[in-house]
């Protein structure tokens, strides 16, 4: 079996928003063969508010889940995209820049760790897709979805800036794997556009009209449902589904999952283990023929 | 007779005294066993300089020199022709960098001061035991290789065929003429390229001094300067060449309708055809991957199609009358002879579906400048009418500039011609289509060349919209009834801080100039070097921008950095003179730094021979032993590591010269 650290961060841990995506990636690499490890005493990724007080701190915060990463060996798996991208963003500077690489030896040395730089940061979808193959991924299906149109939204962390391998303005991943389930991906052009991120709490306008934008492209295209693999688009589009109807007099009931919850439909997992019902917008009737 | 060694030190200015002691280094130098005198002073290649060192050799009576100052590149060439006039043979002298190799790469000047000590000692060591050799002098063959048909290598032939001398221009499409005769207008002067093209396209055709090579590659090159040899691949064109008339006529029977190369793929051809109006040489090409009657016969079937041939006889039109057409014709190789080489391979133009984000290849209506150069042709598939793919005129247009250049993701260079070829679009539209908007999307606008400036004024009052930022998405995804059925292009303008969503009809990406895609296989071919950006290397940025480490072989235009019409032009008479000036000369001199065979330790194993990468190294079969020719051999030592019996010696590069210098340095 293979094993991959496993970071879930603050969105999927047990009291996380994102706590769905956890437990159906754990009900998903059951079924697949896969074992993700959690870090043992993990700490906050260092992103958002703390990166813009204090970079350096942050990158030593983030670092020590990397030290730690490194001591269990493989390739470390981090969910969601903005611990995802700040864990990788981290590997890059050490690498890059020696000053901040210095300061962030020292304060890992202060705590007994040390960080050489060898953990590759990858998301779950890539693993999937990559390591598992949508091949075996195919061949794992019970229920096929046949006939189900998915809007297959990937945010705009999971594929930038240069980390992964798919294209950062044309991912195909995520549509190559809900294919292999059975489902039909809809043309979703604002695939890779912003859900407005953190900025709902700032700047709830101009989220609002990101997160219209989304929904009116994956409705209008036939999606009956929308999945994603990152907790924040995850809860912006879901959670701020109503309030886009009553600021635009709109009419959306589009369920947004995580891709990991799809597969464990079609694998014909419990839907509580999957979590389905943690969404706000319910799912029950998009995939009432499924469950 | 013992060795009397004169010790040089150059201060270079600052460049080497700002960070070397070099009075302390003339003083240690002076101390040395077999150095008769040191001394160091301001500028060594200046006049004064080198009368310092004849001086010395004359009065002192020298018989060995150092000098310590740059890079043997830079300026062994001067100290040797100073020891040579001065009455010392050339070889005599040894020079130690300690300006690239020491002041310019330290900032201790104490370390620096004992480095370049250690440099001096090992070239004084060295210097020891250096032997006299003598260059000898080979015939030049005056004949000369042209490499790419586009405007730099037309002038380049032209140039040298005017003088003269025999030129062979290898051009690897049907027709020479390259970028330029796919334009329309030139800026700033708006001049028709083609009515300054065409002329010399013909003058080359009809040149007596011109062998042209249409449709062929080189394969091989081998020899040096002065005396080259090339294999040329001449693909075959289906076509012979002295019966084809030009007159079209198969073009007209042929069934086979594909996109034209000439015309950016927005044109159609048949698959035989004469590549443009004025394609020199003018004569037919048969494209074999889609002819029928050529594919027909590769898959084993007999006689399909051939009615370019045939022609029709039931509807009375004739086929081929001159029977030019030779269904037989196989690729051919030729051998050729050359003095010297110009490579004027140029560039292509970058992909932009690359670029997902604007659209190319997905949306309607997104053109490549290369694209809009055939619009806007009066040769092209419009007629020279700005048409949008539905036949109607667009109302307004965007032009996008830096579109993989200035862009760390793709090229990081500026491609240098495509803010003006914009402006020139800009231009253009405003003449053809006066109540069109048009927009030019700008990081800056890089306007420099004679008149360039100005042209970019005249542009600002014809009322075209300057928007400085760099556009970073183009849709069809519209948000209002202003938008609707438009492509709307994404751009954040700078000046005025703003994002901004402009609805078009027509997008213009003006794309890089980068290099071709087949530049690595020919520098592999010629020995030559490539840039960090993949574009050929000049042997120096400033004062050999034409020539290359290779000597004899010359870069010129694009294929060595992105150019524009004036500076390739200007390059290819640049290279033509220094040809023509080799040529003139008529003789070559050959190094004296080459192999040697001692015969009397040959064994005659061979295995220099084929280690040997310039084929210098022959087989004696009366005495068995190898033989270096002296023409061929590069001096590179690689047989004389090689050689088992070690009967192979490097000429001013022998095991006790090396050892000497390593001592030197260690001491």
């Amino acid at each position: 079996m293979t094993h991959y650290p496993y970071y879930p961060g603050c969105g999927l841990s047990p009291e996380g928003f994102g706590r769905a995506f956890d437990w159906s990636i754990k009900g998903v690499n059951a079924v697949l063969g896969l074992d993700f490890r959690e870090i043992p005493d993990w700490n906050c990724c260092g992103t958002v508010p703390y990166d813009t007080l204090h970079e350096e701190a942050s990158f030593a915060v983030c670092a020590r889940n990397l030290a730690l990463a490194e001591k269990m060996g493989g390739d470390l798996v981090a969910p969601c995209s903005s611990c995802y991208v700040f864990l990788s963003r981290t590997n890059q500077y050490l690498a890059q820049y020696p000053k901040v690489k210095k300061s962030v030896d020292e304060a890992l040395a202060a705590g007994g760790l040390e960080y050489h730089g060898k953990v590759k940061v990858r998301k779950v979808l890539d693993v999937y897709v990559n390591d598992v193959g949508n091949d075996v991924i195919a061949s794992k299906v019970k229920r096929n979805l046949d006939g189900l149109k998915v809007a297959c939204y990937y945010g705009c962390q999971e594929v930038r800036p240069i980390f992964g391998k798919d294209h950062p303005e044309n991912p195909k991943y995520m549509d190559k794997l809900v294919k292999a389930l059975g489902a039909e991906p809809v043309n979703f052009p604002f695939k890779s556009a912003c859900c407005g991120g953190s900025l709902i709490i700032s700047e709830e306008d101009a989220s609002l009209d990101l997160i219209k934008k989304l929904l009116d492209s994956a409705v209008s295209n036939g999606a009956e449902v929308m999945v994603t693999g990152c907790p924040l688009c995850q809860l912006n589009v879901d959670a701020y589904q109503s309030v886009v109807n009553r600021k635009y007099k709109t009419n959306y009931h589009l369920p947004v999952l995580f891709f990991t919850q799809l597969m464990g439909v079609a694998f014909g997992l419990d839907e509580k283990e999957l979590g389905l019902k943690t969404s706000i917008v319910p799912a029950k009737k998009a995939l009432a023929k499924f469950i | 007779m013992a060795p009397k060694i004169g010790v040089y030190i150059c201060h270079c200015g600052s460049n080497i005294a700002g960070i070397v002691d070099c009075s302390k280094v003339s003083d240690f130098a002076r101390a040395l066993p077999n150095v008769a005198v040191a001394r160091d002073y301001k500028y060594m290649c200046s006049d004064p300089g080198q009368n310092l060192i004849k001086d010395d050799i004359k009065k002192l009576g020298l018989n060995r020199v150092v000098v310590a100052s740059c890079s043997p590149r830079m300026h062994e060439p001067t100290f040797r022709r100073a020891c040579q006039d001065a009455g010392l043979n050339q070889y005599l002298f040894e020079m130690a960098n300690i300006r690239e190799q020491c002041s310019w790469v330290h900032t201790d000047k104490e370390m620096a001061t004992e480095k370049a000590k250690a440099l001096v000692a090992a070239a004084v060591k060295r210097v020891a035991l250096h032997e006299p050799l003598e260059t000898k002098e080979v015939s030049m063959n005056a004949n000369t290789l042209v490499i790419g048909g586009g405007v730099a290598g037309i002038q380049a032939a032209l140039e040298i065929a005017d003088s003269g001398h025999k030129v062979y221009l290898l051009e690897k499409d049907a027709s020479i003429g390259g970028h330029m005769a796919m334009f329309d207008k030139t800026f700033p002067t708006l001049d028709c390229a083609a009515c300054i093209l065409t002329p010399k396209m013909t003058t080359v055709g009809q040149h007596r001094n011109i062998e042209l090579l249409a449709n062929s590659e080189i394969t091989e090159l081998s020899g040096y300067v002065g005396n080259f040899k090339a294999k040329i691949k001449k693909k075959a064109r289906y076509i012979d060449m002295v019966k084809c008339t030009g007159c079209g006529r198969c073009s007209e029977l042929c069934p086979t309708s594909i996109p034209n190369e000439f015309d950016c793929g927005l044109g159609k051809r048949k698959a035989i055809y004469i590549p443009s109006p004025y394609a020199v040489p003018n004569k037919a090409i048969i494209d074999a991957k889609n002819c029928r009657h050529l594919k027909g016969k590769a898959e084993g079937k007999a006689d399909v199609c051939r009615l370019c041939q045939k022609g029709i006889p039931n509807r009375n039109q004739p086929g081929c009358e001159a029977e030019a057409i030779d269904f037989n014709q196989q690729d051919e190789i030729v051998e050729i002879e050359i003095g010297n080489i110009i490579v004027a391979t140029g560039f292509q133009q970058f992909d932009p579906t690359k670029i997902y984000q604007l659209g190319y290849g997905r949306l309607n209506n997104v053109f490549t400048g290369l694209e809009f150069e055939r619009l806007t042709n009066a040769s092209g598939p419009t007629n020279g009418k700005v048409l949008l793919k539905d036949g109607s005129e667009p109302k307004a247009v965007a032009i996008l500039h830096c579109i993989g250049s200035r862009d760390t993701n793709y090229h990081k260079y500026c491609s240098r011609v495509c803010c003006m070829y914009s402006l020139k679009f800009a231009h253009l539209l405003r003449e053809k289509l006066p109540d069109t908007a048009v927009y030019q999307l700008y990081i800056d606008m890089r306007c420099a060349g004679s008149g360039y400036e100005e042209f970019y004024e005249r542009l600002q009052e014809e009322g075209v919209n300057f928007i400085r930022g760099k556009a970073g998405e183009v849709t069809d995804l519209t948000e209002t009834p202003e938008e609707k059925g438009k492509l709307v292009v994404m751009v954040e303008d700078t000046l005025v801080r703003r994002k901004r969503r402009l609805p078009v009809d027509m997008v213009i990406l003006s794309c890089a100039l980068e290099p071709r895609p087949d530049t690595e296989q020919l520098a592999r071919i010629l020995t030559l070097s490539r840039k960090a950006d993949g574009f050929l290397l000049e042997k120096h940025p400033k004062l050999d921008p034409v020539a290359t480490t290779t000597d004899g072989i010359y870069i010129v235009g694009a294929c060595q950095s992105p150019k524009d019409i004036p500076d390739t032009v200007a390059q290819a008479s640049a290279a033509a003179a220094r040809v023509l000036a080799l040529i003139s000369k008529g003789k070559v001199e050959i190094e004296a730094a080459i192999a040697y065979i001692d015969e009397d330790k040959c064994a005659g194993c061979k295995i220099c021979i084929d280690m040997c990468p310039y084929k210098a190294i022959s087989f004696d079969e009366v005495k068995k032993v190898c033989r270096v020719n002296e023409a061929l051999c590069k001096g590179c030592g690689t047989c004389v590591a090689a050689c088992p019996a070690g009967a192979i010696k490097g000429r001013h590069f022998t095991t006790e010269e090396i050892m000497a210098e390593i001592e030197g340095v260690m001491a």
